[in-house]
């Protein structure tokens, strides 16, 4: 079966949203969809990431192949982000120091996300080629970044409502990511 | 937290209680919901995933507490990664091999346990700094915590969603199954819905704590 | 992550850090390795048992199974028999009943779903052209809607599927398709399950792309195929 990357993207974008629909990447989710202003930058940072990742484990996963080695994969892989995540870091802080003070402490959180080695492990699973792989990651990202600004708009919105004081907190993140995921799942099937 | 070797069993006994359930990691500290999420469906994917991370973190916690002398500051997150990711393969490989019906329920969140932060919160946290049998003892507190949540949550999914506990109907043939707990909305309703138990029985605990110092 | 401890604490020369970081990763590898190897036969004969359960269920007569590859031209290849079939070929199952006769091919396909990709197996019977009939390897559909597919009576009863070769032996002569629930009108074509359509279609497509690959590529070397060799 040959996915061509516009159903690549919207799969990975809506349908089968990493967040609302795989549960991948949800400590942030849950950590820093607060405020919106920290959550754009937050899910840019991700995807930005996610694109390094999928490139890198792309590359890998070939060296990896040709010399017979699957059962390092993983070890590589997240290795890898890691060290991405690192270079990411440096090369932000030297040349953007700006951008790199506004994501600061979200930067090394990153290594540590689902999403980004989900990213690099499901494109392995499916066998994507060069462009799929960098499509799926861009997907991957943008749904992200979209689940991360909707959640954060609606709990902007919640301070100012008059929630049962038991209910506050992560209770009540858990019960709104519920209600978008079934509203997400009106996507399902759109990448047919 | 106790870093003496000589520890009397009660201190045993808090090591291991304080991750079951004064600092739950999944109802108290809300760590590792990916797989909390995602694998519960069934009782059966989420005991097996409990499982896999017990022996993850077990192992992990273990190892880094066997060589927490020998790991440079500068390297130790990557250190503990390695040692994590190793373990993680292991397991991944165990589960091929015991059953792939299994493997195929749980999926690529075998392989993400790597990035379960309770795993790299508790090798930085606590193994680090003490000796492999607290370390040890703390580690499966954790996991036995992890496992029990997970439990709780694959045990109400699967019933509201599938009439079924263990793969046993419960209700008979007419029960019309809540199909929408076994999907992706449900695991968040679910867990949402535990939380809001624990935070009402933690209320109910505290305002009798007022209340009794309020009568003294 | 560590640019705020360095200044604080002595830092540990670089020789010591590469000889720890070398030492824990030899450590690591002997473990995987040595678990890879441990369990290599046992997830080897469990893949073996879950395909031909699968195989078996598709082709019920089948009591034994070939493993082949058809490359893009030429006479299909048995897999684990030295030689390297050339890229782009397609795995499929040779199912041979007790006397050692074909009984039937199955081979996977795959379609986007309602959730996830649909993986399927197929059988396809040589002697009447015909698709015999499907089970699931793997899907993520609705418990209860989109797994109807293998369960459901009506569903089944598509099954054979009319699959001839066009008269130039290149693809099939009908494309088979799924259609609206109760509009089924030829023997290609599959009636969906009301309310299951896009899950039905998966099945439909999912045949369809693998079987217009595989069967052209297959009739021509099927006396080679007839017995068990």
């Amino acid at each position: 079966m040959h996915e061509s990357a516009a159903q690549i993207f919207i799969n990975a974008f809506l349908a089968n949203n990493f967040v609302l629909a795989m549960f991948l990447g949800l400590c942030p989710f849950i950590g820093v969809s607060g405020k919106l202003e920290t959550a754009a930058p937050m899910g840019a940072a991700t995807t930005f990431v996610m694109l390094v990742a999928s490139l890198c484990a792309y590359g890998l996963n070939l060296l990896l192949t040709s010399f017979n080695l699957e059962f390092l994969r993983l070890i590589a892989y997240i290795v890898i982000i890691a060290s991405a995540v690192q270079l990411v870091e440096m090369v932000l802080k030297k040349y953007s120091p700006g951008l790199f003070r506004a994501l600061g402490i979200y930067l090394p959180l990153i290594t540590t996300n689902c999403a980004v080695l989900g990213v690099a492990l499901f494109q392995t699973a499916r066998e994507y080629d060069f462009v799929q792989s960098v499509t799926f990651a861009v997907g991957a990202g943008a749904g992200f970044t979209l689940a991360l600004v909707l959640m954060a708009s609606v709990r902007e919105r919640l301070q100012l409502s008059d929630v049962p004081s038991v209910a506050q907190g992560t209770a009540l993140s858990l019960m709104l990511a519920g209600i978008l995921s079934l509203a997400f799942m009106g996507f399902a099937g759109l990448g047919g | 937290m106790s870093t003496a070797t000589n520890l009397s069993s009660t201190d045993r006994w808090d090591e291991f209680m304080e991750g079951v359930w004064r600092q739950n990691p999944l109802f108290v500290m809300v760590l590792g919901l990916c797989p909390a999420l995602a694998v519960t469906v069934s009782a059966v994917n989420a005991l097996s995933m409990g499982l896999a991370t017990t022996f993850v973190l077990t192992c992990s916690c273990l190892l880094v507490s066997l060589l927490r002398k020998m790991i440079p500051k500068e390297v130790r997150i990557a250190t503990y990664i390695v040692i994590i990711a190793t373990f993680v393969t292991v397991v991944d490989y165990v589960i091929q091999a015991v059953s792939l019906a299994l493997y195929d329920a749980l999926g690529a969140f075998i392989q993400l346990i790597v990035v379960n932060c309770i795993i790299l919160g508790r090798a930085e946290a606590h193994a680090s700094k003490n000796p492999p049998l607290p370390a040890m003892l703390n580690a499966l507190g954790m996991s036995a915590g992890f496992t029990l949540g997970l439990f709780a949550l694959g045990a109400v999914r699967e019933i509201l969603g599938a009439g079924t506990l263990f793969g046993i109907s419960l209700f008979g043939p007419h029960f019309q199954p809540w199909v929408v707990m076994v999907l992706p909305p449900g695991g968040f309703f679910v867990l949402g819905l535990w939380l809001l138990v624990f935070a009402a029985i933690a209320r109910r605990k505290q305002d009798k704590l007022a209340e009794a110092a309020g009568h003294a | 992550m560590s640019q705020a401890t360095d200044a604080l604490t002595v830092s540990t020369p670089t020789v010591g850090m590469i000889r720890t970081l070398g030492l824990v990763a030899a450590l690591c590898g002997l473990i995987i390795v040595s678990a890879y190897q441990g369990t290599y036969d046992a997830v080897q004969e469990n893949k073996r048992i879950a395909v031909e359960r699968a195989v078996f269920k598709v082709i019920p007569v089948a009591t034994s199974i070939v493993e082949y590859l058809a490359p893009g031209s030429g006479a299909p290849q048995k897999v684990g028999t030295g030689g390297t079939a050339p890229a782009g070929s397609i795995k499929f199952y040779a199912g041979y009943d007790k006397d050692g006769h074909l009984a039937g091919i199955a081979a996977e396909g795959a379609a986007k779903g309602y959730a996830d990709t649909v993986r399927i197996l197929f059988a396809w019977d040589p002697a009447q052209a015909t698709i015999t009939g499907f089970g699931v390897v793997s899907s993520r559909e609705t418990p209860g809607i989109g797994d109807k597919i293998v369960v459901d009576k009506d569903f089944l009863a598509n099954f054979p599927l009319a699959a001839p070769l066009s008269d130039d032996r290149m693809v099939l002569a009908h494309e088979i398709r799924t259609v609206k629930h109760g509009t089924k009108t030829q023997p290609w074509e599959i009636d969906a399950i009301a309310g299951a359509t896009i899950t039905s279609r998966a099945v439909g497509k999912a045949i369809n792309e693998a079987a217009q690959a595989l069967v052209p590529r297959l009739v021509p070397h099927l006396d080679a195929l007839k017995e068990k060799s």
